[in-house]
């Protein structure tokens, strides 16, 4: 099916810092695009383009008042994006928990010579 | 204690995974427990359940590395391995990688950078993959396992990625 295509779309607009900014404010509720735009250093024009960008992912839609037209974020399509990031990065912070005790305990050794194996 | 959701996680441009994570511990250290076998098969055991049979790593530029995991109860084996690009002691080192039954075209390009700041040890890992098909494919292939992502915790590995990095 399209799932790939959209998966693409997805990640091609997560790439973008100011993007990852943007979904990280509507996590915490919807907001207009002035709203949006205060934070950054950023003209309203250049806002507009990224939330296009995370709108054609379907990562954002617009909200029912007509004046606002607030941008909310549509969590589960990111969710389906971010469930596989947040398993591998769970599998790796548990490889680097180990790895975190496994350091302290080589702290406390005394060094071994590097040059033999 | 050390808090579960210090690794940061990001796919920055087409092809690439990167994961960042701070280590108290001198970066000669963690640079050993990337190098010496004995110490790498310790650590480097992906979920509960597994272990690490074989680790063998020829650290000089051409020389190769092989890991082999099994699993504790069914036997289970699966295994990777790559040559070595570049071995900068201890700070840097570029490897190619690739499963075994790998499920995604092409090889990875791994390249783990080691910074040291007051004691404490920043390691970034990226793996480069061939085509951002196979990245996604590596993606897609692990998103049915049902791992449902909490928003909260969503909302903070969202934010914790830098607002202006380098491109």
């Amino acid at each position: 099916m399209q799932a790939t295509h959209r998966l693409d779309s997805v990640f091609a607009a997560l790439a973008d810092p100011t993007r990852r900014a943007i979904l990280a404010r509507l996590a915490s509720g919807e907001a207009s695009v002035t709203e949006l735009a205060e934070p950054f250093a950023m003209s309203q024009p250049a806002i507009s383009k990224h939330l296009k960008v995370l709108e054609r992912a379907g990562l954002v839609s617009r909200g029912r008042d007509a004046q606002r037209r607030p941008r909310r974020l549509e969590a589960k399509r990111l969710g389906e994006a971010t469930k596989w990031l947040e398993r591998y990065r769970r599998l790796w912070e548990g490889n680097y928990q180990r790895l975190d005790a496994l350091l302290d305990e080589l702290k406390t050794k005394p060094q071994t010579p590097g040059d033999d194996r | 204690m050390k808090t579960a959701d210090s690794l940061k996680l990001t796919t920055p441009g087409e092809r690439d995974l990167v994961m960042t994570r701070v280590f108290d511990a001198p970066r000669k250290l963690v640079f050993d427990a990337h190098t010496r076998p004995e110490l790498v098969r310790r650590w480097l055991l992906g979920p509960p359940g597994w272990s690490m049979p074989v680790c063998e790593i020829d650290l000089r530029v051409g020389g190769t590395f092989r890991y082999v995991w099994q699993h504790d109860r069914d036997g289970t084996k699966m295994g990777m391995g790559g040559v070595y690009r570049e071995i900068k002691a201890p700070e840097r080192i570029v490897n190619t990688e690739k499963f075994d039954e790998a499920w995604y075209p092409g090889e990875a390009l791994g390249t783990l950078v080691l910074m040291e700041q007051g004691g404490k040890t920043t390691l970034t890992y990226t793996m480069r993959y061939e085509s951002r098909a196979a990245r996604d494919a590596v993606i897609k292939s692990n998103m049915e396992s049902g791992v449902a992502a909490s928003y909260e915790r969503l909302a903070e590995l969202l934010a914790s990625t830098p607002a202006r990095g380098p491109a």
